[in-house]
């Protein structure tokens, strides 16, 4: 089955009209969206258009990219820069400004920085070079299982030239966070599908035990809608559950195989959130049977506080308490073009978002 | 950065599967997936099948999907 089925415009009319018809019996609701393809696609599909005007969208903190630490950045482009060190990185964080560089600009100053679209890539980089290549292991529980199979191929093959510099970040903890802070008043999470596929419905109880619903989503425009529609359901039922309606990719249980993999090469530790701070238990460390690939062992690379550049507005932007235009540097001093912070950069930041597809209301 | 592509399994190897994405041929991890055959729909993400699904999958969260509307306009 293509793509097609699930944007059928009759199926989507009719779920807009039954958003309409819930929303007609609710105050005003906060729907966060904690993924950036989401939050992609919600801009691309003109959904925000589509609701009535009680019904708000906020992006929250969904792209792995915008939450990396501007001083990660800096320190991996500095092994680059001064220690002969090969980068090998997903292609989100090329363009990402640091403090002081992005690895755009270290690599047109002649460092070796690769982009690369998989860990294994990386690790055929380490195969074939005698340089000491540095992956850097952003992302969140959809991308872990793959760096934590890279390790572990590193470590049985031997390869002593390639490590892994780790900013893994954990979406549940971080949505207890959020729930945590009462100014944000969302009322319900539209769950991210792809996390979703690794860890499974019963990794959101943090949720229900805040008293607030989420519906794990797919990206198509029937499967945003239906995850709108079905939020607004338990909202007017007032039930506290978590909903699949993204049942054909997210089986109740996730994926346990990737589970144990991540969980054997990894522990939880503390995070820095950029533009956020310190979460608790929010990001993954190497365990220590794979210490000798962790480059920040390796390189002696110090753990990295939350620096934001002057006047950005991300931290607010990420936590979903302004939209992007109400940064004041939103559009003048912060483009695509020109960015200053990491949710403009980022191919799925809320701000590019906002600038490319016009934003909230 | 999550995006994952649906890619159908050409062939198996090992853990490794030659899959297709719309006429492109690439690698696969399949070492979080067992029991995937050839044929199956497979979503991978950097380079590792996160999950497979196929039409009847498909199908049935289509259902799901319909009746969302479907219970609200039956019942008012």
């Amino acid at each position: 089955m293509d793509s097609a089925a699930f944007n059928d415009p009759a199926a989507a009319h009719a779920l807009v009209d039954t958003i309409a018809g819930l929303a007609r019996g609710l105050p005003e609701v906060r729907l966060m969206e904690v993924c950036g393809t989401h939050t992609m696609e919600i801009g691309r599909l003109g959904i925000r258009q589509l609701l009535p005007d009680n019904v708000r969208l906020i992006s929250g903190p969904g792209c792995p990219v915008c939450v990396t630490p501007a001083a990660y950045i800096d320190a991996a482009a500095e092994l680059a820069a001064s220690q002969g060190v090969c980068i090998a990185t997903f292609g989100d964080l090329f363009r990402v400004p640091g403090n002081s560089r992005s690895f755009a600009q270290v690599k047109a100053a002649g460092a070796a920085i690769e982009v690369v679209a998989s860990p294994r890539a990386a690790l055929d980089l380490a195969r074939k070079s005698s340089r000491p290549v540095v992956f850097t292991a952003v992302g969140f529980e959809t991308t872990i299982p793959a760096t934590a199979a890279a390790v572990k191929a590193a470590a049985s093959e031997g390869i002593t030239n390639l490590s892994f510099f780790v900013a893994h970040r954990l979406v549940p903890p971080a949505l207890d966070v959020l729930l945590a802070d009462p100014s944000l008043r969302i009322s319900g999470f539209l769950l991210p599908g792809h996390v979703s596929a690794i860890v499974g419905a019963k990794a959101y109880g943090a949720l229900i035990n805040r008293g607030v619903p989420g519906v794990i989503t797919g990206f198509e425009a029937l499967d945003i809608l239906a995850g709108i529609c079905s939020l607004l359901g338990l909202l007017a039922r007032k039930e506290v559950a978590v909903k699949n309606e993204y049942t054909r990719v997210v089986p109740e249980n996730g994926n346990p195989a990737a589970r144990r993999l991540m969980d054997e090469v990894y522990e939880p530790c503390d995070a820095v959130w950029r533009g956020i701070g310190m979460l608790s238990q929010s990001g993954l460390n190497l365990r220590p049977e794979f210490a000798t690939f962790d480059a920040s062992v390796r390189y002696g690379l110090k753990a990295f506080g939350d620096e934001m550049p002057e006047g950005c507005g991300c931290g607010s932007v990420l936590k979903g308490l302004i939209p992007p235009e109400e940064c004041p540097l939103f559009g003048v001093a912060c483009t695509p073009e020109n960015p200053v912070g990491p949710c403009m950069v980022s191919s799925e930041g809320s701000c590019a978002a906002a600038f490319k597809y016009g934003g909230a209301r | 950065m999550c995006l994952a592509i649906p890619a159908r399994v050409r062939s198996i190897q090992g853990t490794t599967a030659e899959v297709e994405v719309e006429g492109v041929v690439t690698s696969a991890d399949l070492s979080v997936l067992p029991n995937v055959k050839i044929g199956d729909y497979v979503l991978v993400h950097a380079g590792l099948a996160i999950q497979k699904y196929d039409e009847e999958d498909a199908l049935a969260n289509l259902e799901l999907i319909r009746e969302l509307y479907r219970t609200v306009s039956d019942h008012g």
